[in-house]
């Protein structure tokens, strides 16, 4: 019997994980699909948040200014993708401007620290391709771009080798209480925890109603986005944030971790919670919106196109609690939730251990992930770096500059990968302008090579995703 | 100098790195070092495996392996160093060096000097993103050269059904070659008025097999969670919008894409190399030099070919060049410049600009048309009001590289500094 059966790799069970693998405690997390952070955690924003936004009487409000601090540790600790950046959040008339100083209290309510407001002159000087209408902007420094499937997975990965066990694709098909905790069924099989912790995203709902009364619904967000390469150089510094307005948030323009430009996203719901597609209509309202405050936005230098789907509910906040003896919803998680998740991990263990769940701290446990990314090795000790690692001679993806050195080291992380999407969550393979077409057979190979398969058997992404269908008629012989 | 030193350094093995170096090599140089990142020689011609490259060259139809081969039989003996599986990651240019700084898990990181470098690193493909095709992202999108490499060189099959959009020649071949291997190809879709691939693979690998190709038509959604399940195919416009009503729907579970090529050249921009947004190559002199001196560019990363042929002479003018750069008959600046100006009916020419001191007996001007023209008509060359050279042509088409051979007589006589080029009907 484990002491707690986590339920979604994510990144906010991915941070729990990360904090309980500290304690004395069996710990199971059991993922729905092949690898780390395949839902929201994968395609959002990816933005550490400031803390301005959320109503200081909710939990996105008071976690928020502490999360992001969190994740600033962590991301050093864990040796993570992530840039300071600072946002904008841009006013394009007097109406907007009240807004801005709206924010800017909220923000000063939530802890939000050197804030300022700045004028539309000194906004222009700092982002010269900002349209010249805007007239000023909130600007809040203490935010930033992260990776954030490299946060999550870098999280489940300490957590991994300091004793958690993760279980990918094992789907939750039920909860039975039992009278120490709970019988897990899976779709492959069976587990017992003492505690349950759910943490299922777009899910959550549905994992609450197993054991509890019914106590909020998700409604699916599909937010859409574009990727810009780099070659169009640095749009934008900073974050740029429209000011929401009844008709919502407003896309912003981002750049990001690599310098590339991100654009999104709308904000539609939908039904089916799985519906990744993105739609002409969505990706044209976007290129329309984004100019707004970037006139010389080049979409045409578009390298992706992606949709994630939120987690937002009718409760209007985080649904964190105890719904259920020995239950914890960690339910509605949307955004703030990447910035928040290291919060989140802490205030759920004060539920658990309020709970009755006994915290012991191991005397060694090693919270820290070190990665080799050659880019980052300065030119004059890549000489000798390669001699003694020679892998790391080989490019692979060449519009990322990605070694095969880095794919090795990748596929032998504590969550081996099974995937070509999995190889570019952990190395940045395929992540460049020509979208794998040059790399993609070549890290199949050094895939299956690594990990005794057929090229056959690696997928692209999700279970069943086979790239390959067999041999040719001359390949067959 | 060092022996470390190179007179010449080409960056690509394929069909242009090859014969430039050789050509180089026949014009008097002697230190010279191709660098290939792949672990084969002759590029994507490796993976080309049907014939017809070689008709205008050799007067002899050969398949791509056959055709790189005859110039990787020459580098024997030649005294070339050839270092393969080896990446150029950075390109340095001062006044009198190059500096190009190339990895290999064999040589480890190494900053190589010399005097001049060819670029000749080919072209990537356009992808579904780059046209931005909405809808899921399962897997069996494939651009067509992709699909090609897992086909020919790993000998796998990378779908059953499918469906191929873009008529460019890598689609139209995948259409013949995904056919004889047993798949069905159930059309074949061109967002233009016109195919973009050569006459002889329309017919030789569409109406051979009864493939239809739809023109003005795109597909507008991909479908399948986990492969691809279904795509929506519908008609457009003149201004290339989806025209609502005309929607086709297609069960497959392969979408291959032969949408564009892309001259790779974030090398040459970061090395200074200006590059030409008509070609998205590097402008280039009349030599095939580009913007920074001491290099040249030739093959798909300067503009993007359908004749292996036209690459091999195009190549072995910039080997040519880069030998007498390196010689010491420097092209000087001065004298009489021209530049080629294209009007709305070409396209683009190579180069974009003439030395005119530095043609020998005559130059040879490489241009694309931007429509079909089945009537008999003129590539027309302009000084002013007064025609300097005029071609006739019965048939001209997007899809078929025009070339112009103009004699140094005739380019003595533009008075200005611009030479303006297009198409008149007889």
């Amino acid at each position: 019997m484990f002491d707690v059966a986590i339920i979604g790799a994510g990144v906010s069970g991915s941070a729990l994980a990360y904090e309980l693998s500290r304690f004395h405690l069996d710990v199971v997390v059991l993922e729905k699909e092949n690898d780390v952070a395949l839902g929201a955690s994968r395609a959002n924003t990816a933005i550490v948040h400031g803390g301005y936004d959320p109503s200081p009487d909710t939990l996105m409000g008071r976690f928020n200014v502490d999360g992001a601090r969190m994740c600033m540790e962590l991301v050093d600790r864990l040796d993570v993708e992530f840039r300071k950046t600072g946002s904008l959040i841009v006013a394009f008339d007097e109406e907007d401007m009240k807004e801005v100083r709206v924010l800017y209290d909220r923000g000063l309510r939530n802890g939000v620290p050197s804030m300022e407001i700045l004028d539309g002159k000194e906004v222009c000087r700092r982002e010269p391709n900002l349209s010249k209408e805007i007239i000023g902007a909130l600007w809040v420094p203490e935010s930033g771009v992260i990776n954030p499937w490299e946060f999550t997975l870098a999280l489940m990965e300490v957590a991994v080798r300091e004793g958690v066990e993760l279980r990918l694709c094992e789907k939750v098909i039920s909860l039975k209480k039992r009278d120490e905790g709970y019988l897990v069924e899976t779709e492959r099989g069976m587990y017992t925890a003492r505690y349950v912790v759910n943490a299922t995203g777009v899910h959550s709902d549905e994992v609450h109603n197993m054991v509890a009364e019914q106590a909020f619904n998700i409604h699916p967000t599909r937010g859409q986005y574009y990727l810009l390469d780099r070659s169009i150089g640095e749009v934008v510094k900073s974050v740029i944030f429209q000011c929401p307005s009844p008709l919502g948030k407003g896309v912003l323009v981002s750049p990001t971790i690599h310098y590339n430009t991100l654009v999104g996203p709308d904000s539609e719901v939908i039904e089916d919670c799985e519906n990744t597609s993105t739609t002409r209509e969505a990706l044209d309202d976007i290129a329309r919106q984004a100019k707004r405050s970037v006139p010389s936005l080049q979409l045409g230098s578009n390298i992706r196109n992606f949709a994630g789907v939120r987690a937002n509910s009718d409760y209007g906040d985080f649904y964190i609690k105890m719904s259920a003896p020995h239950f914890l919803d960690i339910a509605a998680i949307k955004s703030p939730g990447l910035t928040c998740a290291p919060r989140i991990a802490t205030y759920a263990i004060e539920l658990l251990r309020e709970a009755g769940l006994d915290f012991k701290e191991k005397e060694a446990w090693d919270g820290t992930r070190r990665v080799v990314r050659f880019k980052e090795i300065p030119e004059e000790e890549r000489e000798v770096f390669i001699r003694e690692h020679p892998l790391y001679g080989r490019v692979i993806c060449r519009c990322e500059t990605i070694t095969e050195g880095e794919i090795v080291e990748a596929i032998h992380r504590p969550i081996t990968p099974v995937s070509l999407d999995g190889i570019k969550r952990r190395a940045g393979t395929g992540m460049g302008r020509c979208q794998s077409g040059f790399c993609g057979p070549r890290v199949q190979e050094i895939l299956a090579r690594e990990t005794g398969k057929a090229p056959e058997d690696i997928l692209q992404d999700k279970e069943g995703s086979h790239i390959l269908i067999g041999d040719t008629k001359e390949g067959r012989v | 100098m060092a022996r470390q030193d190179y007179e010449l350094i080409v960056i690509g093995a394929g069909p242009a790195g090859l014969a430039a170096a050789l050509s180089a090599k026949e014009h008097g140089l002697s230190r010279i070092l191709v660098l290939e990142r792949d672990t084969e020689l002759g590029g994507i011609l490796n993976q080309c495996i049907h014939n017809g490259f070689g008709l205008h060259y050799f007067n002899e139809e050969l398949t791509g392996p056959e055709y790189a081969g005859r110039f990787i039989d020459q580098l024997d003996g030649s005294g070339i160093e050839i270092v393969c599986d080896t990446m150029v990651i950075r390109l340095e240019n001062s006044d009198d060096w190059r500096i190009v700084h190339a990895m290999s898990v064999e040589k480890g990181y190494q900053r190589l000097k010399c005097r001049a470098v060819i670029l000749a690193m080919g072209c990537r493909e356009r992808t579904r993103f780059a046209i931005q095709i909405p809808g899921s992202r399962p897997a069996g999108i494939f651009n067509a050269g992709t699909a090609q490499r897992y086909v020919n060189i790993e000998g796998k099959m990378v779908g059953r059904r499918v469906i191929i959009l873009g008529s460019g020649d890598i689609g139209l071949i995948m259409a013949r070659r995904m056919t004889l291997e047993g798949a069905k190809v159930l059309a074949c879709v061109e967002l233009l008025p016109y195919s973009g691939g050569l006459n002889r693979n329309i017919v030789q690998c569409l109406h051979d097999f009864d493939i239809p190709l739809y023109l003005s038509h795109t597909i507008t959604n991909i479908e399948g969670k986990k492969r691809v399940q279904r795509v929506t195919v519908q008609q457009v416009d003149e201004n290339r919008r989806p025209i609502p009503g005309t929607e086709m729907y297609y069960d497959v579970d392969t979408v291959l894409l032969s949408v564009g090529l892309i001259p790779e050249n974030e090398l040459s921009s970061e090395a200074g190399v200006k590059i030409d947004r008509r070609t998205s190559g590097p402008f280039v002199y009349e030599n095939l030099e580009t913007s920074e001196k001491g290099i040249f560019a030739c093959g798909n990363v300067l503009h993007v070919h359908d004749l292996v042929d036209y690459v091999t002479e195009e190549s072995q003018a910039a080997g040519k060049a880069a030998a007498a750069f390196v010689l010491g008959d420097a092209p000087a600046d001065s004298g009489h410049v021209i530049e080629i100006k294209t009007e709305p009916t070409v396209s683009y020419t190579v180069p974009q600009t003439v030395r005119v001191n530095e043609v020998e007996r005559s130059l040879r001007i490489f241009l694309r048309v931007n429509k079909i023209w089945e009537e008999t008509s003129y590539i027309v060359f302009r000084d002013g009001d007064n025609v300097i050279a005029r071609f006739k042509r019965d048939y001209m088409a997007p899809g078929e590289m025009e070339n112009a051979n103009i004699p140094r007589v005739l380019l003595d006589r533009v008075k200005g500094n611009t030479l303006r080029v297009l198409i008149e009907e007889a």
